[in-house]
């Protein structure tokens, strides 16, 4: 473990050691506590305001750090919000979800000489937070009212993104949800104990104020609204619909009860309150090597389960979970095998468990399985083995690759629609890198019905 | 470990660490502490004639930086608010008790011969190694034609000097106030007047900070504040100056001087006493972080010395006085450039940002192929003037490297732009 992992690690505090759900606090408290007063001007005051600073560079939404943290420092820290958030309206998610050790913190000048970087995602938390615990007016003005009326299709980060940039730029948005609650991932699908305290909600609340944008909640495109209503209805369409469907194992017994994707699990998780009354079952296997792997077994083990082991089929160096998370797993108690590829789900009556082939690399490189079998006992198996698009909904627009493809102003290849966030391919699949698709494609689709 | 013990205005101690009259050294208890965590004498807290003053409430102001670090703290108390009888029993106490360490007794008292030479011969009988006169208290006092009201008219300074010189036979400081145009008159008058050596610097007249909630200069005293003594680290480069000038001037090179201004480290000390004072006295780095603070001053000059074969503190008192000189007497010829060493660089782009916008476009800042940005000096640009070096965060990065050059010195009387040089012959 590097130094900025240990301290990272240390500062989840009495959460973070595997028995969450023996602590009061249920197991799913903050992760990262919420900094101080005294906290903030310590930390603000290690940034050493860089020119042109690198951790900028490395933020997909292009937060200005060093000013936000200069203002932290100087006893502005609602300046500091709304300097985060003209950049990323969503600050206050990404400064909790953000996976920050390999963004704006590992870009960070402090590392060189001293392998600590200056906790960003924490100051960013501490501001927005301030800004949003006062009852201010929303902090950005909109345009004067274009008369346009933009449709955005999804209220997950992307969706919101855009209306909010849309909205401040003087378009009306109405928003078509498909679930009851808006939000997307940040309220679905982010683990429970990076979001407490309803923050997002709270937090939509909160981009809503900027006026002008309506939500329409159980509207699913392909079955409440389709694309072509929505081209002839409105002067836009923004489609930030994310990843719809999962991948499957190809696996038979893949629908027997207790075979169950991770992020359904997380979703389940998240909307259950008190979280000590979701089930969960005593030897759960998840399988996966990305943050949602992770997410998805340090829940299962916080609420209680015996033993949770999880199997990725390659080496911790391969993993997408970064290292930070995979510590979070390990210092949780989870139980991590590398190299190893489910082959059976074993049943009988009831879960029993599931065989994993080893695996290696042949000689030409490819993942190939040895032969060699074990077996590892489970009433519970979470898949996380990724996502994909629902494609059927998305008629009209070219997919290749499984995204939705765009041009340089996020326009799909049908004229008038645009679309971002995960179900584009951008950056990585992050929360910040879809506030900053929806926040970019607003600026074009605002060139876009000014130049029609 | 190298002998701290010095010499003052005759008076022998065992290392060159005072405390300063102020509230640290305000009665036995304190000083008593003060001797036993390795302080070599304190100047008692300044007494006047009876009866006390009386203090109010709140007294101190604040100058922090970000990270609540204080640079600076300016204080409204006045001197002693104890009966002097108080004052003087435990000094003869402290003095019985404590036979090695050096007490010396401040004073204060209204511009008349009786008065002075009085006080003067009440604190000396109480056995004090010297008397300390406090000219310098911007605050109250001064209202009442006290402090600074005294020691900023140099004739007083010189009159009150002889008078108590006069009055007594223990060796007599004048402590000198910071807040006159010319340093050098009021010590000219101390000189004059007698003084076995004079004590500078007493605080800076000023405010520190506004409560901008109330609109009220800090300290506050129910809804009102007042000018009062700075000190603190922050002014520390004042005083060195004013040291600086009485030593290396010919008419008061022969004060001894006992340096006080924001003394924090050892290294504060030993700049003090290379520039002219033959001990110091520190105050507001003992009230920031207890009298322990001492440790470290006597460990570090001590190491220092024995790194520099230093045997005696006399060694580099005034050392560095020769060097100081008039700005026309330094050499125009003489160049150095910034030199950026890479390997220590984290790139932060200060030094490129600062020179660019507020100085002489002498840093690039590029691309490198392997990633990250590197910094270099433009030495056509590049002027010495030294800021890069200064706002570098890393130690040791930035370092300023002399030119060679085979001109001889030449300084701006003599140099051929200068419209008023004397030709040469």
């Amino acid at each position: 473990m590097t130094t900025l992992q240990a301290k990272q690690a240390s500062k989840s505090g009495a959460v973070h050691g595997g028995a969450g759900h023996n602590n009061a606090d249920d197991g799913f408290s903050d992760l990262h506590p919420a900094y101080s007063t005294l906290q903030a001007m310590a930390e603000s005051n290690r940034c050493l305001y860089c020119y042109d600073a690198p951790c900028v560079t490395a933020c997909p939404t292009s937060i200005d750090i060093p000013s936000f943290i200069r203002k932290i420092s100087t006893g502005n820290p609602d300046g500091a919000a709304k300097t985060i958030l003209s950049a990323n309206i969503m600050g206050g998610t990404c400064a909790r979800a953000c996976p920050t050790e390999v963004l704006c913190e590992e870009a960070c000048v402090r590392n060189v000489a001293e392998d600590t970087a200056v906790e960003i995602g924490s100051l960013q938390r501490y501001a927005v937070d301030h800004l949003m615990a006062r009852d201010l007016p929303h902090p950005f003005k909109r345009a004067p009212k274009t008369g346009k009326t933009i449709a955005v299709v999804g209220a997950g980060p992307a969706g919101l993104s855009c209306a909010h940039r849309a909205a401040m730029l003087g378009h009306d948005v109405v928003v078509f949800e498909a679930k009851p609650k808006p939000g997307g991932l940040n309220e679905y699908g982010l683990a429970a104990y990076k979001m407490t305290n309803d923050f997002a909600q709270r937090e939509v609340e909160f981009l809503l104020g900027i006026g002008g944008i309506e939500i329409e909640y159980n509207k699913a495109l392909g079955k409440d609204i389709n694309l072509a209503d929505l081209k002839a209805k409105y002067d836009a369409v923004f489609v930030g619909v994310g990843l719809g469907s999962t991948n499957d194992l190809g696996l038979k017994g893949e629908d027997f009860p207790g075979v169950d994707d991770a992020i359904n699990f997380i979703e389940k998780l998240r909307q259950t309150e008190p979280k000590s009354d979701m089930p969960v079952g005593n030897n759960v296997i998840v399988i996966g090597g990305g943050n949602t792997a992770i997410d998805a077994a340090v829940q299962a083990k916080r609420l209680g389960a015996e033993e949770v082991t999880l199997v990725y089929r390659r080496g911790a160096e391969n993993m997408s979970a970064t290292e930070f998370e995979q510590d979070l797993a390990k210092t949780n108690g989870v139980v991590v095998r590398y190299w190893a590829k489910p082959v059976a789900i074993k049943a009988n009556g009831k879960l029993m468990g599931m065989e994993f082939e080893k695996t290696e690399l042949d000689a030409s490189g490819k993942l190939v399985g040895t032969g060699e079998t074990f077996e590892v006992r489970a009433d519970q198996i979470l898949k996380a083995i990724g996502q994909k698009i629902k494609t059927d909904d998305l008629a009209g627009m070219e997919i290749t690759g499984g995204k939705i493809v765009v041009d340089k102003n996020y326009q799909t290849t049908a004229p008038g629609v645009f679309a971002g966030g995960d179900c584009i391919k951008s950056g990585e699949d992050l929360t910040v890198q879809s506030v900053e698709d929806g926040k970019q494609a607003a600026i074009a689709i605002d060139a876009f019905l000014k130049s029609a | 470990m190298a002998d701290l013990s010095c010499k003052i205005a005759g008076i022998d101690s065992l290392n060159p660490f005072w405390l300063a009259s102020a509230p640290p050294t305000d009665k036995k208890y304190n000083v008593v502490r003060a001797f036993e965590a390795g302080w070599g004498g304190v100047v008692w807290k300044t007494l006047g004639i009876d009866p006390p003053v009386v203090n109010v409430s709140s007294r101190y102001g604040a100058h922090h930086d970000q990270n609540r670090r204080l640079l600076g703290i300016n204080n409204i108390e006045l001197i002693s608010d104890r009966p002097l009888a108080t004052n003087l029993q435990e000094i003869r106490e402290c003095r019985k008790e404590y036979p090695d360490h050096v007490i010396i007794g401040s004073m204060m008292a209204p511009i008349e011969e009786r008065a002075w030479k009085d006080l003067a011969q009440q604190i000396a009988e109480s056995g004090v190694h010297g008397l300390e006169l406090n000219l310098g208290c911007p605050h109250g006092m001064c209202e009442r034609g006290m402090g600074s009201a005294i020691g900023q008219v140099p004739e007083m300074v010189e009159q009150v000097t002889r008078w108590v010189k006069d009055a007594v036979d223990i060796p007599v400081f004048t402590k000198l106030t910071p807040n006159i145009t010319n340093i050098l008159w009021s010590a000219e008058a101390a000189l004059k007047g007698g003084a076995d050596a004079v004590s500078l610097i007493n605080t800076v007249n000023s405010i520190v900070s506004v409560d901008i909630d109330n609109m009220i200069p800090e300290p506050v005293v129910d809804g009102k504040g007042t000018h009062g003594g700075y000190c603190g680290s922050a002014v520390k480069p004042i005083a060195l100056n004013m040291v600086a000038e009485i030593a290396r001037t010919p008419e008061t090179r022969d004060l001894e001087i006992s340096g006080i201004g924001g003394i924090t480290t050892w290294k504060d000390a030993v700049e003090f006493m290379a520039l002219g004072s033959n001990a110091v006295q520190v105050c507001t780095a003992a009230m920031i972080y207890g009298f322990r603070v001492v440790d470290d001053l006597i460990d570090g000059m001590s190491q220092w010395m024995d790194d520099k074969g230093y045997t005696s503190v006399e060694q580099f008192t005034r050392a560095a006085v020769p060097q100081v000189s008039d700005w026309n007497e330094l050499n125009m010829n003489f160049d150095t450039k910034a030199v950026i060493n890479p390997d220590n660089c984290i790139e932060c782009g200060r030094c490129h940002i600062a020179c660019e916008d507020t100085s002489h476009q002498a840093i690039t800042m590029t691309d490198k192929p392997e990633g990250g940005r590197l910094f270099e000096v433009v030495d056509e640009e590049c002027v010495g003037c030294n800021l890069c070096y200064h706002i570098c965060p890393v130690p040791d990065c930035i370092t300023m490297e002399p030119v060679k050059t085979d001109k001889p010195p030449m300084t701006w009387p003599e140099h051929p732009l200068n419209p008023m040089r004397v030709a040469a012959e």
